[in-house]
């Protein structure tokens, strides 16, 4: 049996993974504090790869560069849709409400980005992207070895916001229980702002990672919809901890399948995944435990 | 034999055991207090009795039929219904479309069905304001609200999630009267309370739980001068209020 | 008595409308028009009087669409026939979506919907030999007359609204309400929830797979992107939007508004069309949740309306 192959599906697989768990933590921590299914979450990633994309077509300057100028804007961002939006739809329509808000938003943004940048598929120079280092016959992709650094470099500052900080007390405090919170003094309305601020921020950092990765185009982000969602079920919805690992998991389990799976199937491969959690283990693989 | 009869029921949360080894019966006909002071898994009880929880171990049966693995509409359509201690109005249907809800269940009969909801609202005041909106109302008719909605289910046993929990102390004191007139229509009562003063009054039997288990049974008087009732629960919560 | 003969006055004038209006464009914007009337209402049935959202309809639209092509092309099987085996399929493939998705409460289902059309569509691309692929089916026989299309989806649309009508007027109606009110609250009260909120969604499927199978005859060609793309799931949610969530008139108002500008705008350029949905949707949840219909019914009852505070609690206990 050939064991390089398998070697290189895992590891390209933790490193992928390492950016959907980025992606899933956005996404469910404003589920787990709010109640609110962001269905705009991928355009918010699909937004950062062209973020990346054209910091370094237009300015010559990498990821580095990219995220530190993204970041203030995608926290911006998200708390200017939070306060703008959500909080509004939420107030008058209900959980129902805000999933068709949100779907509504990323329906629009995916449309208006085709509507400005056009439906072509864009990547970064593949000098940039596919350079590697070699040990033992398996490759490391280097700009994905930076791209999983910068991730779980995210990671780890995310825990220490949410563990550390008074914000990120609040935050969790929210999550579990937001009339209890409420009754101690945590302003729920800065505190869902704060979330969304901070999901968002994390969906445009993935996307800024995964543009060595994957082709930039208006409706990329649909893509990385459905892998949040199978990874936020995977690991619990709301539940921080389980979204970490699931992410790993799946970018796992996704790039070994492709080893069997033609890729016309690859994407399936993420809804199978995604029903069998449903039907053997809705709470998730790691238990109901939120963050 | 006992309305309902309920033998070593048990259920975990986890490492905690939020019921343990319960037994308990309701006779037809009368009204139980099933008390003790908060967390001790009253709620839990109700959930297991209606489908909505699964217990670990243990036995229900309704009526001499087991009811443990049916679904909370089977359950309620068998004759035992509850209501739940955070309200749970409709809140887009008017009131009387709220109480529509359990007598359609009940029967595909129309015009059976508008009576079973003429009944259950005039029993809890509710006639005049039958087409308001839930959120017109006051704390205290949401409470009959959620009450007319079961009743209209026509249960032979309606469990009551802390009915006195938000009541003024002068609605509280008529109703103990409603809970008496529908006792006499034929109606077996179980209800949740926390607060010990309300149910001394008016319960036949009262069960008493701590920390999921039945720590006494009896009459109000017995009851109140149980040593073990006294240690785990009058020491706080009665002495305060 | 008023409103059954409002709505046979309305049936009457639109068997009429043909006959007067011959152009060509008004009698397609037509076609569009009610068939967009039958997909919202049956997406409403689901989304808005039981609240389950679903992002997936276009599967039922184009399982609909490509089993009566695949049934003409292959086998000569008539249209009319491959329609309603299109419709069985629809509701075979939403039995086991239901069943796995409604157990659980809360947003399973709308997750699960996405996902699940996006799978269907990879496999009917990827899926050549049976489904032409991405290059899509052609169907070369000529099938009728602009007329006679405008009386099969008026058909279609009149016998959908005829049988929702009736289960939202039925028992049903108050069970679906509960279920999307507060569903735990419903079940303790009798309403087999996940029966009910299975019994509407194969309804749903249904009727949205027999508007896929109509599409597919009218336009005589389909490709995955044309009826599985979430495009088709996203109209059918503006529609409803735009008229009313939860009201049966609703969707109707709807398509008549959305419809035109949808063509009009197609005209334009290729993006404005799926930019102007995506903008409806967000303009109107955020200043008229309601739809039109639900605000001119209030205007006219001058009662405010009803309980955003209250149903945002119920929200929150999903």
């Amino acid at each position: 049996m050939k064991l390089i192959p398998w070697i290189q599906a895992v590891v390209n697989g933790l490193l992928v993974g390492s950016l959907y768990s980025v992606i899933a933590i956005g996404l469910t921590i404003i589920f787990g504090v709010m109640r609110v299914i962001n269905m705009a979450h991928g355009e918010l990633i699909m937004l950062g790869m062209y973020a990346a994309y054209w910091v370094f077509t237009l300015f010559k300057l990498g990821q580095v560069a990219a995220l530190l100028v993204s970041l203030p804007l995608f926290l911006a961002l998200g708390a200017g849709i939070y306060g703008g939006m959500v909080n509004r739809v939420e107030r008058r329509a209900g959980e129902m409400g805000t999933l068709l808000v949100t779907a509504g938003l990323s329906y629009l943004v995916a449309n208006a980005a085709q509507l400005v940048w056009k439906a072509d598929y864009r990547s970064l120079p593949a000098a940039l992207t596919t350079r590697s280092w070699f040990v033992g016959g398996v490759s490391f992709n280097y700009s994905l070895m930076w791209a999983f650094l910068a991730a779980l470099m995210l990671t780890a500052a995310t825990y220490v916001f949410l563990i550390y900080t008074d914000a990120g007390r609040a935050i969790r405090a929210t999550a579990q229980d937001r009339e209890a919170a409420a009754l101690m003094g945590v302003q729920i309305h800065r505190t869902n702002m704060m979330a969304f601020a901070l999901g968002t921020a994390l969906a445009g950092a993935a996307g800024v990672l995964l543009t060595p990765v994957f082709y930039v185009y208006p409706y990329v982000g649909r893509v990385f919809l459905i892998k949040a969602f199978v990874v936020v079920v995977l690991g619990g919805m709301g539940s921080v901890l389980g979204a970490s690992l699931g992410g790993l998991l799946f970018g796992v389990v996704e790039s070994v399948a492709s080893l069997f799976i033609s890729s016309g199937y690859r994407d399936a491969v993420g809804l199978v995944i995604f029903l069998l959690v449903l039907l053997f283990k809705p709470s998730g693989l790691f238990g109901r435990s939120r963050f | 034999m006992s309305l309902l009869q309920v033998t070593g029921l048990t259920r975990r949360f986890g490492g905690l055991v939020a019921v343990n080894r319960l037994d308990f019966a309701v006779e037809s006909g009368e009204i139980l207090g099933l008390i003790g002071p908060n967390g001790a898994g009253k709620t839990t009880v109700f959930s297991l009795l209606t489908g909505f929880l699964r217990p670990d171990h243990g036995h229900i049966a309704f009526d001499g039929a087991p009811l443990v693995s049916l679904s909370p509409h089977k359950i309620c359509l068998r004759g035992m219904v509850r209501t739940f201690q955070n309200l749970k109005p409709f809140p887009r249907l008017t009131i009387r479309e709220n109480v529509t809800v359990g007598a359609l269940a009940r029967t595909a009969d129309r015009e059976l069905a508008a009576r079973y909801v003429a009944e259950a609202l005039e029993l809890m005041g509710l006639t005049n304001m039958a087409d308001r909106m839930p959120n017109e109302l006051p704390i205290g008719h949401l409470k009959m609200l959620e009450m007319g909605k079961a009743l209209a289910t026509k249960p032979r046993l309606l469990l009551l999630d802390e009915p006195y929990a938000g009541l003024t102390p002068a609605e509280g004191s008529h109703f103990g009267d409603l809970l008496l007139r529908i006792r006499n229509s034929g109606v077996t009562i179980c209800l949740i309370e926390h607060v010990m003063r309300y149910v001394m009054a008016l319960c036949h039997r009262i069960v008493v739980l701590h920390h999921g288990e039945k720590i006494a049974e009896g009459q109000a008087a017995a009851i109140a001068s149980d040593p073990a009732v006294i240690k785990a629960y009058l020491g706080k919560a009665y002495a305060g209020s | 008595m008023r409103k059954p003969a409002l709505a046979l006055l309305v049936v009457i004038v639109l068997a009429i409308y043909p006959l007067v209006v011959t152009n060509h464009f008004f009698l397609h914007l037509s076609i569009m028009a009610l068939l967009y009337a039958l997909l919202g209402m049956s997406w409403n049935l689901l989304g808005g009087y039981t609240g389950q959202i679903s992002f997936g309809h276009a599967a039922f639209f184009g399982t609909g669409a490509y089993t009566s092509t695949i049934l003409l092309l292959r086998y000569g099987i008539s249209p009319w026939l491959g329609m309603l085996v299109g419709a069985v399929l629809a509701v075979l493939l939403s039995l086991p979506l239901g069943w796995l998705t409604f157990r659980l409460r809360g947003p399973y289902f709308a997750l699960a919907t996405l996902a699940f059309a996006e799978v269907v569509r990879v496999i009917v691309y990827n899926w050549d030999s049976l489904t032409g692929g991405g290059d899509g089916l052609n169907i070369l026989t000529d099938l009728g007359g602009i007329v006679r299309f405008y009386y099969i989806i008026l058909a279609l649309t009149v016998v959908g609204a005829l049988l929702m009508h009736r289960c939202v007027r039925s028992r049903w109606g108050y069970f679906l309400n509960a279920i999307r009110e507060d569903e735990d609250a419903a079940e303790a009260l009798g309403v087999p929830a996940t029966r009910m909120k299975l019994t509407v969604l194969a309804i749903s499927a249904f009727f949205v797979a027999l508007a896929g199978s109509f599409f597919a005859s009218y336009q005589l060609y389909i490709n995955p992107d044309l009826v599985y793309e979430p495009q088709i799931s996203i109209q059918m949610i503006v529609v409803t939007i735009v008229g009313g969530i939860g009201t049966f008139e609703g969707p109707v108002v709807g398509a008549l508004v959305i419809v035109p500008l949808s063509e009009y705008f197609r005209g334009l350029s290729p993006v404005a069309n799926p930019l102007i949905y995506g903008l409806f949707i967000v303009i109107f949840m955020m200043f008229l949740p309601e739809g039109i219909v639900s605000r001119i019914r209030s205007l006219l009852r001058r009662r405010a309306p009803a309980v955003a505070e209250e149903h945002k609690q119920a929200g929150a206990s999903v």
